[in-house]
């Protein structure tokens, strides 16, 4: 326990303050003592809150949920990169063991125009359901279970299909683009359905209604920087950008 | 129209018409390297003998300038507008100095066209009034002269680092918003872009260069 104990750190945070929609927000200081290198982040954030709590003062409010990486609830900026900059690590799979003693962090919420700030951390990403509410399906009758291998997938589309389905949701592509954009979002989503025989039948209107949704939801252009690929914690590949693009071009023409 | 209005479709007007001033830059700097050849002036007086075509060239030229700088500034306000508020710490991964400024470089190159133009083709800027008395311009002459104030071949150079700049994001940005691109291309692309846009800056330097330190003189 005494060699447990003398790992530990202490970390200074600044933390995106913001009592709700409208109230004006700012970055408040609170130090994290005691702070173990095998934390997850979001346990580090529970402690100071429980410390908070115990002052009788507000906690933090941050998203989260399963917290393996996998629900893509979690949705901070850490040292102003979302997720906090480790390859392919949500926020939740993030530990403290990456810090150091004496660090400072800042731990900001997503910002674009698209997510209002709901609380401290949490925004609002019904943007992106609305975009997959567009077009993010397929349309058919369900019935009684398919004979398996009734639709065949040749290997490599099923592979390409399950890389774009790898994509949380959580918006750190949109939280990193310097546009605002979610071109990554959609594009994941469009291409994912695009090249699966059950969705290609509405391939063209999906593109069009999610790319218009896109729009329509206050999310801005791409203009190709890929800081949405290098923050994304599942490593969404900016190639399906290209087929989106692709897509579009075809149903242009349609 | 979609293509007018849409997100994906205005980014397609942005690349093709880029492409359309690659090509242009390209078959310019063929053009002008007929200075080391000696064969300038007659490549003006051949272009000269084709009134008609000129304009329409000149036309179309237009036509695409106008539209890749009027949905540049577009999309750039738009983005603005989608991202308003700013990181109290901000740390890019993979955007560059030359992706973020696009729209600087941009137009910085657009005001650099207009001073070219008013230099070279109108002919109104002080460095070539001498040629207002003369019937036929000696554009070998025009150029040497000109070049040989170290002021001017400053900006030319300045221009063409811009032209670099937004080069090495617009030519790998073409082709991605073209559709033409896998995971095998993206990094090759990245290389390309930079490569051709480095080629392209020098080439076009070498010109103004040259006459600065007297390599080719009248």
């Amino acid at each position: 326990m005494s060699a447990h104990t003398s790992n530990t750190m202490t970390i200074t945070l600044h933390v995106w303050r913001q009592a709700g929609p409208n109230a004006p927000g700012k970055l408040e200081q609170y130090e994290a003592k005691n702070v173990s290198p095998d934390q997850s982040f979001l346990e580090m954030l529970d402690e100071v809150n429980e410390d908070l709590i115990k002052a009788g003062k507000d906690p933090i409010a941050f998203d989260h949920d399963c917290r393996e990486g996998i629900c893509g609830m979690c949705s901070s900026v850490i040292n102003g990169v979302p997720h906090g900059g480790q390859v392919r690590t949500t926020a939740c799979q993030l530990h403290m063991r990456t810090f150091k003693d004496g660090d400072a962090i800042y731990i900001e919420p997503w910002r674009a125009k698209a997510f209002p700030i709901i609380k401290d951390l949490i925004v609002d990403r019904n943007a992106l359901e609305r975009i997959t509410q567009a077009g993010g399906y397929t349309s058919c009758h369900t019935g009684g279970v398919p004979d398996g291998n009734a639709i065949l997938v040749p290997k490599p589309d099923a592979d390409y299909a399950m890389d774009a389905a790898e994509c949380i949701g959580c918006g750190a592509c949109v939280a990193a683009c310097p546009n605002g954009s979610a071109m990554l979002y959609t594009s994941a989503k469009v291409a994912q359905l695009a090249v699966l025989p059950q969705g290609k039948a509405e391939a063209a209107e999906r593109v069009c209604a999610m790319v218009d949704a896109m729009q329509e939801n206050g999310f801005g252009n791409c203009s190709n920087h890929y800081e949405c690929q290098a923050a994304c914690p599942k490593g969404i590949s900016v190639k399906f950008i290209a087929k989106l693009n692709r897509e579009y071009q075809k149903a242009l023409f349609k | 129209m979609r293509i007018f209005n849409s997100t994906v479709g205005r980014k397609l007007l942005m690349s093709i018409s880029g492409q359309l001033l690659i090509i242009f830059v390209l078959i310019h700097l063929a053009g002008n390297s007929t200075i080391y050849f000696g064969w300038i002036n007659a490549y003006a007086e051949h272009l000269h003998s084709m009134p008609p075509v000129v304009w329409v060239f000149r036309a179309i030229m237009l036509a695409i300038v106008g539209t890749h700088i009027c949905y540049g500034v577009l999309l750039t306000l738009e983005n603005k507008a989608a991202n308003p508020t700013n990181y109290a710490v901000k740390r890019q991964l993979k955007a560059s100095f030359a992706s973020e400024n696009m729209i600087w470089t941009g137009l910085l190159l657009a005001a650099f066209i207009v001073y070219h133009l008013l230099q070279f083709t109108a002919k109104m800027t002080p460095d070539v009034a001498w040629t207002s008395n003369q019937a036929v311009v000696d554009v070998f002459k025009m150029v040497v002269t000109s070049f040989s104030n170290a002021g001017i071949v400053v900006v030319y150079a300045l221009a063409m680092v811009m032209l670099f700049l937004h080069l090495s994001h617009g030519i790998p940005s073409f082709l991605q918003t073209m559709g033409w691109n896998n995971d095998k291309t993206i990094p090759v692309y990245g290389t390309a872009g930079k490569v051709i846009s480095a080629f392209l800056m020098l080439a076009y330097i070498s010109i103004p260069a040259t006459i600065l330190v007297g390599l080719l003189k009248l």
